[in-house]
């Protein structure tokens, strides 16, 4: 076997042995505690319905997928604008970031009606909380990388008469890419979330919204198909990432495994 | 260049420390100078005002008659630490002050092959050939610090200002890395400040060795060092090159009391 294959086997086997065990475990306990149906449907009920259901769900997943890359775009763009300025500025960090904090702890759930009052039920509330959700970390990770360049490499570029811009440019901006990327991908599952979570109570479409109408009518096991579709998305949306974040700031890993 | 009655006070962590005191040195054009002295004595200051990182408070510091302001363009720097920028190869740091430095700034697009050849002769002239294209962190320490003087001498500096550049290295390393300073210093003839704590290091490569007092740092004694050139590491074996360093020590020995 060579050294490729090998670290392949190794990278695949265990998470897939993982999930399925996990899935096993389900099955299997919900069939000897005999859990009813209605409070726990097995995994294979799941499966089944979402089989059943697929016409329905597909839309609905799309849609919670576009309003949560939608919601992550807007969330990178600002989240690295912002990031950029207070790591770089210790002035600015002073003056924004209590005020950053008060708004990442306002519960972000609680946000959905004032947005339903204030642009209605549809697809704006759910990209503003898909945005709101994983736009603070993303800000944070740029800023640590901005602000943590050492000082020996500043007066490298400095004794070169660099402007403070070229210091952002060659040091601090390549410097925060480990870290924006790292950040992306805990915020794109982060900001699935949002999207579902507004989704529940304001929107007729989505799969958050597909949820609540399969609760109100007992179809459990439809409800736990979508939570599975979720869960799908989001580890396929974190695969993407992990391995963008591979590609583009590999040096950071020192190039092994 | 001229440094005049040179002081300077700075505040470090609510302390106020007198680094320099009226300290005055003036260095031919060309002329290779060691700096010597007790930990803490301020070495690293002269440098930093040298390099125009630092303004002194009091007195001035000239170069080619002209007070320094800020930071110099033609001055290279390379400290204890090789600092290379982890996501660029050998070859693209050493390419860095070429992107910041007018008017190469201006050329670098139009001219990179150009600029690419120049730096790939420099690094064949430091043995590094056929590890041009690797990330630092697959160079050892000494390439490291191979490449760190190679990226502070491609602007052709004038001035070169070195901070204890070989103290971090084993034994053997750095003595070799001490006959490439040398071919590369007989080549170039620029101004150079070696600041150092090995003594051996400042009678093989200096032609004047300075010792300095402890905090506040002035100067104390200097010695020439008149050997002839090239000097091989065989020579420091020999009486003279002993004797010097000898006195040298006595000087060291009469300040640390």
């Amino acid at each position: 076997m060579s050294e490729e294959m090998r670290r392949r086997l190794q990278n695949t086997v265990p998470p897939t042995a993982t999930i399925l065990l996990f899935f096993i475990l389900w099955e299997v306990g919900c069939t000897v505690l005999r859990v009813d149906e209605f409070v726990l449907p097995r995994p294979t009920v799941a499966l089944a319905a979402y089989f059943r259901w697929q016409s329905a769900i597909w839309p609905n997943a799309l849609q919670t997928l576009f309003t949560t890359l939608v919601g992550f775009g807007i969330a990178i763009v600002m989240g690295v604008a912002l990031g950029a300025l207070i790591g770089y500025s210790a002035l600015l960090y002073q003056a924004l970031y209590p005020l950053l904090i008060g708004f990442n702890s306002v519960p972000k759930a609680a946000l959905v009606p004032v947005f339903v009052i204030w642009f209605g039920i549809g697809t704006v509330p759910a990209i503003l909380i898909a945005f709101l959700i994983s736009f603070f970390p993303i800000a944070v990770n740029v800023a640590t990388g901005v602000a943590t360049v050492e000082p020996e490499m500043r007066d490298v570029l400095r004794s070169l008469g660099a402007s403070r811009f070229d210091l952002f440019r060659k040091i601090g901006f390549p410097r925060a890419m480990p870290y924006f990327f790292a950040s992306l991908k805990v915020a794109v599952t982060l900001s699935f979330v949002g999207s579902v979570i507004a989704e529940l109570g304001a929107s007729n479409r989505g799969i958050g919204n597909m949820m609540v109408i399969a609760s109100s009518r007992f179809e459990v096991p439809l409800v736990f198909a979508g939570l599975l579709v979720v869960a799908a998305m989001g580890v396929a949306l974190y695969a993407v990432f992990a391995l963008l974040e591979r590609r583009m700031v590999g040096w950071a890993y020192r190039g092994g495994d | 260049m001229e440094l005049q009655n040179v002081s300077l006070n700075y505040f470090s962590g609510g302390k106020y420390v007198h680094a320099l005191d009226d300290l005055s040195l003036s260095i031919r054009q060309g002329e290779f100078v060691a700096i010597a002295g007790p930990s803490g004595c301020g070495k690293t200051t002269i440098l930093k005002l040298v390099a125009g990182l630092l303004p002194p408070t009091k007195g001035q510091v000239l170069i080619d008659g002209r007070p320094v302001k800020g930071p110099q363009k033609n001055v290279g720097m390379a400290f204890q630490n090789p600092i290379l920028l982890p996501w660029r190869s050998a070859l693209e740091n050493v390419l860095l002050p070429l992107e910041i430095v007018q008017p190469h700034r201006q050329q670098f697009r139009d001219n990179r092959r150009a600029y690419e050849e120049q730096a790939l002769r420099l690094l064949r002239t430091v043995g590094l050939e056929g590890f041009t294209d690797r990330p630092p962190y697959e160079l050892s320490g000494g390439m490291q610090q191979r490449v760190s003087l190679c990226r502070a001498l491609i602007h052709q500096p004038e001035i070169l200002v070195l901070d204890e550049p070989f103290a971090a290295l084993d034994a053997f390393t750095r003595e070799e890395l001490w006959g490439v300073l040398q071919a590369l210093w007989m080549d170039r003839r620029c101004t150079v400040i070696l600041v150092t704590h090995d003594l051996r290091e400042a009678a093989f490569l200096a032609s004047r060795v300075c010792v300095m007092s402890k905090r506040p740092g002035r100067l104390v004694h200097e010695t020439l060092i008149d050997l002839p050139r090239p000097r091989s590491l065989e020579n420091t074996f020999e009486p003279a090159f002993v004797n010097l360093v000898h006195r040298i020590y006595g000087h060291i020995g009469e300040v640390r009391v």
